[in-house]
């Protein structure tokens, strides 16, 4: 086993492990125990930073199924390790936050089990260089994300929430499925270093397109894009270290990661560029627009979130234009975008987990998020302060902090795409700088919202009367570490750059030769040019508007209510309950008479269909065997026992007359010499009579039902075509002749499985796999019978105390 | 009302262990002969839906203290865990295999662990059957 699959199954082993060992453990010692994983997991990945720098890769494959071409392949590039990066080092971060953070009454085992969950399944997705395998643990990471939004399931906000993010993530995945099949039907494999590799062979198919927008609905549905974005604040409802881990630092960046691993795939069409730039630039918009008017602190971060993601989305779509020119030394230039979008990738994770990690402070130790009843906490929370502050300007791109990096890398990335001519950028290109210019104007606003309406100003009395006072030191040692990432990784950025930004900008550009040429050198300061004066107009309109704030918040009243995307999705939702409610209960109305009928309809459909089409009917009486007087005899008996069933007035004599023909039909197996079929059918019958014996006394007396002439002669025809079918089917089986017989196995069965008796053989050998799922079956059957009498009956208890 | 059924309950004695008997033979002489554990298992449930019958729950539960649900999960997982079982020995999903012994006292026999399987398809079925049957009968 390579260290790439045990990084992987570690998370998955100790998750289950937990429930195993948790009640042997004190409450307080298990988020310490947890938090050794993603602990020694990241220091086991920053090993590979020296190798991956110098150009090397991991690649190990494991076979799974061979047959399908769905391998378990590792892989780790440049780009996985960012990722991996992120997801144990913020999640180790988030751990030993969260130990202090949740109290001892929760049940923590859970927690932690479905926090490792999730880490196995990112990892999993990072890693992973086989679709299949990417697409399971990319679903996995959206049920993991349900179980911790629903963590405290007592709530109905809670559950709402889950179930939102899960049906639209999923719902994504699904798309992104097809959009995967699509990819193998065209390039015959699921590598994707494969596909890359060819892809001069696929990108001309027709199949090219669809494939490229269902695999962005996969990306866009996790990575909260617009106009999927709406599962995000509703997510909100999850405990705050798992809103700063999965919310903001490494689920919605799935999407980002499926944007760049595909980059060398499709970044060469102008659909792609469009979509990717354009959803990533509204997205931009949207959730900078949206969050200056919430008042939950947790919204605000959310759809700053939102915004913040859109933003990395569209530089990566102005990055794929360099992948349409090719490489030349003229061309380098552009991928600077995808450079600035890595960059930011991991200056949002320091600044956005710091601040969701103050947010959590905040509730923690006053009680309320709502900035409406929070004021003046700076003198209470002096070091919550610090951490808001720094957070916030990174956040709004002002120095000393990474955050100002990499937005000005931004504004110059939408500022020299405009010099290109191609993909119809000279018409509508002037729109990317313009919109990315006030998306960031609304950002500077929300994040002087967040400091100033929690930390300045008057404090509102009724926070003293709780004497609140400064979160425990293990609170603010995670949002700490990452503040010193955000002040750190301004003054020394291109360490950063060259050792983990770099390696990856090779895995997105594999075609480009020079990998140092696409890697710019990082400066603070680059003379007074169009980003500086870019972000000198955001500092003084954003302060503008927010001192005006009341006066502009009108314009948020102008979209009416029910054309929001949320009421959107709320009527979808309940539209598609209800119709799917009224369809199943037309069809199951309890009625048996009814289930019956669809039963046979359905089968004298299938099979007799089957008949008339491949015309099998061919019956050829000289083949058959000659009926002898007792055989007639026993069919006489059946005859006469079916047709005196039709008049039976009560129940006993119907049962009985039912035996009659079980009998009458073990007595043909005995002469037509089968045994075991005989036994068996005799046994059958025997239980079936006691049992019915058994429920004698609670079935009620048999009527005559009232029923329509038509209906009994609907009833009748049916029962004939059942019969006809049935025995039509008899007679042709002999001399059907469009397969090979596969009774030659049966005869050998001595050979092959052991056993003498043909029927067991079959049973236990050739179709074990039926027998072993039948036996499955009825023990659920049992269970099944068992809870439906035992639910009903402790439910009438409960009634009569 | 008090049902005089000395008549019944004499002839069970006796009957149950025939049919138990039986039910064993059954199981072991599959593969070979008629028999297996299907057939077993529905025998075997037979005489022990039997002995309900004709004596109350309590007397019988005292001298056969099974849970059956547990019976039939304990099947379940025997058949799927011998099946699961091959994958360690580098065989296929649900592969067998057999040998002959030469036992000090039985002489040669053939082994197989189909019988596991078997076993396991016995239980379920056994467990099963007095399941559905117990349940319905103590439902008031």
């Amino acid at each position: 086993m390579t260290i790439e699959l045990a990084i992987i199954l570690t998370p998955f082993i100790m998750a289950g492990l937990i429930p195993l060992v948790y009640r042997r453990l004190q409450k307080r010692v298990i988020g310490w125990v947890v938090l050794v994983i993603p602990v020694s997991l990241f220091l086991i990945l920053t090993t590979y930073i020296p190798r991956i720098e110098k150009g090397e890769t991991f690649a190990h494959t494991y076979e799974w199924i061979p047959s399908f071409n769905i391998n378990f392949t590792t892989y780790i590039d440049g780009l996985s390790l960012i990722f991996s990066l992120l997801i144990t080092g913020v999640g180790s971060l988030v751990l030993l936050y969260s130990i202090f953070y949740l109290s001892m009454k929760e049940s923590l085992h859970h927690f932690y089990c479905y926090l490792l969950l999730f880490m196995g399944a990112m990892l999993g997705v990072v890693f992973s260089d086989n679709l299949m395998i990417l697409y399971a643990f990319w679903e996995l990471t959206s049920v993991s994300s349900f179980l911790l939004i629903a963590f405290w399931h007592h709530r109905k906000a809670s559950r709402a929430g889950a179930r939102k993010s899960m049906t639209i993530t999923v719902s994504g995945g699904l798309a992104m499925l097809v959009g995967f099949l699509m990819l193998y039907t065209m390039s015959g494999t699921f590598s994707i270093r494969e596909i890359v590799t060819n892809i001069h062979q696929i990108s001309e198919q027709a199949l090219f397109i669809p494939a490229l927008l269902l695999i962005l609905a996969g990306a866009f549905t996790k990575s909260a894009q617009f106009p999927f974005h709406i599962w995000l604040p509703d997510a909100m409802e999850a405990p705050t270290p798992v809103s700063a881990y999965l919310h903001s630092a490494t689920m919605v960046k799935a999407g980002i990661y499926l944007v760049a691993r595909f980059t060398p795939v499709f970044g060469g069409e102008i659909v792609w560029f469009w979509v990717v730039t354009g959803v990533g630039l509204m997205t931009l918009f949207w959730g900078a627009f949206n969050a200056v008017r919430q008042h939950d602190l947790k919204a605000i971060l959310a759809f700053s979130t939102v915004s913040q993601l859109g933003l990395i989305m569209s530089l990566l779509g102005l990055g794929s234009v360099a992948v349409y020119l090719g490489y030349s030394t003229s061309t380098v230039i552009y991928t600077q975008a995808t450079f600035a979008a890595l960059f930011h990738l991991v200056n949002h994770s320091t600044f956005k987990g710091a601040l969701f990690m103050m947010v959590g402070i905040v509730d923690h130790e006053i009680g309320t998020r709502d900035i409406r009843r929070l004021g003046g906490l700076m003198s209470i929370l002096p070091f919550t302060f610090t951490i808001a502050l720094i957070g916030c300007f990174s956040m709004a791109g002002l120095p000393p902090f990474n955050g100002f990096l990499s937005k000005e890398m931004f504004f110059t990335a939408t500022v020299s795409i405009l010099e290109l001519d191609v993909f119809s950028i000279e018409k509508i290109g002037i729109v990317i700088p313009i919109v990315a210019w006030v998306a960031s104007i609304f950002t500077f606003v929300y994040c002087v919202i967040i400091v100033s309406k929690t930390f300045l100003g008057e404090i509102k009395p009724d926070i003293l009367e709780k004497s609140p006072h400064e979160a425990p030191i293990g609170m603010l040692i995670s949002p700490f570490i990452l503040i010193g990432f955000v002040i750190s990784i301004f003054f020394f950025p291109n360490i950063l750059g060259h050792y983990i930004l770099r390696p990856a900008m090779a895995s997105v550009y594999p075609t480009f030769l020079s990998v140092d040429k696409m890697t710019p050198h990082i400066y603070a300061w680059h003379g007074f040019n169009i980003e500086l004066y870019m972000t000198i107009g955001v500092i003084l309109l954003g302060l503008i508007l927010y001192r005006f704030l009341k006066s502009w918040m009108k314009i948020y009243r102008i979209f009416p209510q029910q054309m929001t995307l949320n009421s959107i999705y709320e009527r979808v939702i309940t539209s598609s309950e209800n119709l799917s409610e009224s369809v199943t209960k037309r069809y199951m109305n309890g009625n048996l008479m009814h289930y019956f009928i669809y039963i046979y309809v359905i089968f004298v459909g299938i099979v007799a269909g089957t008949f008339v089409i491949l015309e099998a009917f061919a019956w050829n009486p000289s083949a058959d065997a000659p009926v002898e007087n007792y055989e007639l005899l026993l069919v006489f008996v059946m005859i006469f026992a079916s047709v005196a069933l039709l008049f039976a007035k009560s129940r006993i004599t119907a049962v009985l007359l039912n035996g009659v023909l079980g009998y009458v039909i073990a007595f043909f197996f005995v002469i037509f010499r089968a045994p075991d079929l005989a036994l068996t059918q005799l046994v059958v019958e025997s239980v079936t009579t006691a049992l019915y014996l058994i429920c004698f006394k609670y079935l009620a007396e048999l009527k005559p039902e009232p029923s329509s002439i038509r209906l009994k002669v609907s009833n009748g025809l049916i029962s004939v075509l059942v019969g006809a079918t049935v025995t039509l089917i008899g007679l042709a089986v002999i001399n059907y002749e469009k397969f090979k017989s596969i009774s030659i196995y049966f005869e050998d069965s001595y050979n092959l499985a052991g056993g003498k008796n043909i029927v067991n053989t079959i049973l236990g050998d050739f179709r074990a796999f039926d027998t072993m799922l039948e036996v499955v079956v009825l023990f659920i059957a049992g269970l099944g019978v068992y809870t439906l009498i035992k639910l009903k009956s402790a439910r009438k208890g409960d009634s009569d105390t | 009302m008090k049902i005089n059924d000395v008549i019944l309950r004499t002839v069970v004695k006796g009957v149950v262990f025939i049919i138990l008997t039986l039910g064993i033979y059954l199981f072991f002489s599959g593969h070979n002969a008629p028999g297996g554990g299907f057939i077993g298992g529905l025998v075997l449930g037979s005489g022990i839906v039997l002995l309900y019958i004709t004596y109350d729950l309590e007397t019988v539960h005292k001298k056969m203290p099974f849970d059956f649900k547990q019976v039939a999960g304990l099947g379940v997982l025997l058949a799927t865990g011998s099946a699961i079982g091959s994958l360690f020995f580098d065989a296929p999903f649900l592969s067998q295999t057999d040998l002959y012994y030469t036992f000090p006292i039985l002489g040669e026999k053939h082994l197989t662990t189909v019988t596991i399987f078997e076993a396991g398809v016995a239980l379920t079925v056994i467990g099963t059957l007095v399941t559905i049957i117990l349940s319905i009968s103590e439902d008031e």
